[in-house]
């Protein structure tokens, strides 16, 4: 699903990112971890074309994300807060994402409804605009509108910060059942190496820019992360 | 501890949104401070002279205190509707080793020295030293300047009792009402009291002990007030806006572009600094009055269509100029949305033409000063739809300055780049320009056909232009991003 290649990036001098090789197939749930400044969301704002690699190119779904748009219409994503448009409601949100992914308002609404349980009563009918949600109800609004229309890719940079624990619970379970049939590719970052480990079943160990690690999840996984962060 | 707050009220002077600029904005926001604080001055010095052509009889000084009442009322309304204490800038402070009685004097203490309390010296202060020039006596002036300086202290030391608690307003409110009705009614001249208060402090400066004890009284209750209430569900809470959600899907006929019609309608409305430059435009509709009613003006008629085009384009130049830095808050997420970037622009298009519309629909009352003056306006209304809608959406793909909306509308320059500057040049002096080139050498309303035709030319070559204005922007698209995503 997901190529990436030769990838890298380089702010004068200095390279934040450099990966030479890295394919994410279709359906996996692909765990992205790292300390500060390893380049995880370096790499996914690549993969959005929100920045421009130095070198390489990531190839989604076979299409260049550099040169087309098309990965667009299958591409879910919330990366932090200016995914959000502070002056409008949740509710104001979410349809303006469903207009622009063509989803009508009756839709709109019964996606919503799906997400009951992880709003928990505190972001639908509130009267208040995002600008003035707790970090943690921003978060789950972006996170829900990441999933709207169908994509075939939805990538979350640092999901479960802010989240409640009861939320970051409800949310393990939403990505599981999003990735149950194989058909959606989930790429999450976190620095919870517990959260990533019970989500995903591959796990990349960013550092300085490079791969480290490149685990398939077991029961070992988490010990094995434990022991190499623990320096 | 106070040179402490010192330093942090200097950083915060010299890293605020309007002084962490560029070198040329910063000599232009310094000019304009200057010619105001001059303006004020001049009317200061020269009201003496002017009160005392026109009025010889009486004498300036008790010509000014019968009106200072009414300037003292004036001043509070105007405060209590706009002035706020600064007490959010304590929160950081308040888990700190700090004692809270510093904290109040600090924030009371800060508030003494705002633009409200400061304005107002720029006229009394040269007035006195004219007064004192023109052999009045030194020390009654001294003494009517002092009383002054403390009555404006005390009327900002009454707006936040007054904004805070609803009993002191009530009161306030009260207390008015008896002084209008006595006046009314005749029963005591309160403005003539009013003005012989002031007199009476001339003529005998110990009198200005009174406006001491006022301006202490009121500093006294006001920290008493608020020392109680220095807690974060209490005084230092930051408010909340109940959202309110209208229906805007009357947009939908517009199809494609109306999620993002809604999007800026929405923009524009909940947003300080959006809506006083929505509000702006209306104002600037009125604009015309001034050229139009002097006669000064009458023979400069490239200055006519001057006021012409701001009549229909105030919204247009003040919102347009500033796209796309609008959206910067959430550029990133629109450009990982799956949307023709056209569709984008193009919703800007609609709204600054259906503005423009609106506003020259209500501009026809000019009709009143002749049909040559509405040919003008009508002229600069089809110049603002065809060609600066168009060319302000060209100059926006230059912005490459944040805006952060949440931040208050008034002085606010961010998003100000040598942009909005040069781009005055073809949107204002190219039509005056043109205006004045047919008009002085063809003649004959030749003027007014030149800018429409431009705008009719512009109009009719929308689509190859957008084409042309839409690459641009997706050539620099990497460029926003990385700027817009700076704080601001």
């Amino acid at each position: 699903m997901i190529t990436i290649d030769t990838v890298s990036k380089k702010y004068g001098k200095a390279e934040v990112l450099n990966i030479n090789a890295l394919e994410i197939p279709t359906g996996q749930s692909f765990g992205l971890v790292g300390n500060n400044g390893a380049g995880k969301t370096t790499l996914f704002n690549i993969l959005l074309d929100l920045i421009r690699p130095t070198t390489g190119a990531i190839v989604t779904n076979d299409i260049s994300v550099h040169k087309s748009e098309a990965w667009k219409k299958f591409t879910g994503s919330f990366i932090d807060e200016s995914f959000l448009i502070s002056y409008l409601t949740p509710e104001e949100y979410f349809q303006f994402i469903g207009d622009l992914r063509g989803i009508n308002k009756a839709d709109v609404t019964s996606f919503l409804s799906q997400f009951e349980e992880f709003f928990n009563e505190e972001v639908l009918g509130k009267k208040k605009y995002l600008r003035d949600l707790s970090k943690g109800n921003q978060k789950k609004v972006g996170i829900v509108a990441a999933m709207m229309g169908d994509p075939k890719v939805v990538v979350l940079d640092e999901p479960f910060a802010n989240l409640d624990p009861t939320t970051q619970i409800r949310l393990k379970k939403i990505l599981k059942t999003l990735t149950e049939n194989k058909e959606i590719t989930v790429l999450v970052s976190s620095h919870d190496l517990s959260h990533v480990t019970e989500v995903c079943e591959r796990i990349v160990v960013l550092d300085k820019g490079a791969v480290v690690k490149d685990i398939v999840t077991s029961a070992e996984t988490l010990q094995e992360l434990e022991r190499y962060f623990a320096v | 501890m106070i040179s402490h707050f010192l330093k942090l009220e200097w950083k915060q002077f010299f890293r605020s949104a309007t002084f962490g600029k560029s070198i040329a904005l910063k000599i232009i926001i310094g000019f304009l401070a200057l010619y105001f604080i001059l303006t004020f001055s001049v009317i200061g010095a020269g009201s003496f002279f002017i009160l005392k052509k026109t009025f010889p009889e009486s004498d300036p000084l008790q010509i000014v205190n019968s009106y200072l009442i009414f300037a003292i009322l004036g001043d509070l309304i105007f405060r209590y509707l706009m002035q706020k204490l600064p007490i959010m800038n304590i929160k950081p402070m308040l888990s700190l080793p700090v004692n809270k009685d510093s904290l109040v004097h600090y924030v009371l203490g800060k508030s003494s020295i705002s633009f409200f309390n400061i304005l107002g010296l720029f006229f009394y202060v040269p007035f006195s030293i004219v007064l004192i020039v023109k052999g009045y006596d030194i020390t009654g002036v001294l003494a009517w300047l002092l009383s002054i300086i403390l009555i404006i202290q005390s009327a900002n030391f009454l707006n936040f009792l007054i904004n805070k608690n609803m009993i002191a307003l009530t009161v306030i409110i009260g207390f008015l009402l008896i002084l209008i009705g006595l006046q009314n009614f005749e029963i005591v001249d309160v403005v003539s009291l009013g003005g012989k208060f002031f007199d009476a402090i001339y003529a005998t400066p110990l009198y200005s002990l009174i406006t001491v004890l006022l301006v202490a009284a009121l500093y006294r209750l006001n920290f008493q007030q608020l020392r109680n209430q220095v807690y974060l569900d209490e005084a230092i809470a930051s408010k909340v806006e109940e959202a309110k959600s209208v229906d805007l899907s009357w947009t939908d006929k517009l199809g494609d572009v109306a999620p993002f019609i809604k999007n800026d309608i929405r923009l524009i409305w909940r947003n300080k600094r959006t809506k006083t430059v929505f509000l702006m435009s209306f104002l600037l509709l009125l604009y015309g009055l001034i050229f139009f009613t002097s006669d000064v003006y009458k023979d400069m008629k490239p200055l006519l269509m001057f006021a012409s085009l701001f009549i229909t384009g105030g919204f247009t130049l003040n919102y347009g100029q500033f796209i796309p830095a609008w959206d910067s808050a959430h550029y990133k997420m629109l450009m990982s949305q799956s949307f023709r970037y056209r569709k984008f622009l193009e919703s800007k298009w609609v709204l600054m033409v259906s503005m423009t519309s609106i506003l020259y629909l209500l501009s026809f009352p000019y009709l009143y000063f002749g049909i040559d003056i509405f040919l003008m306006i009508t002229a600069g209304a089809i110049f603002n739809i065809g060609f600066n809608s168009l060319f302000l959406l060209y100059a926006g793909s230059f912005n490459r300055k944040r805006i952060d909306l949440t931040k208050s509308a008034f002085g606010n320059t961010q998003g100000t780049s040598a942009t909005q500057f040069l781009v005055i040049i073809p949107l204002m002096l190219f039509p005056m320009l043109l205006f004045w080139g047919f008009d002085a050498f063809v003649g004959y309303n030749s003027g007014f056909i030149a800018v429409a035709s431009v705008g009719v030319l512009a109009f009719v070559f929308k689509n190859t232009l957008m084409n042309f204005i839409e690459k641009k922007y997706i050539r620099d698209k990497y460029a926003m991003i990385n700027a817009f995503g700076k704080e601001a």
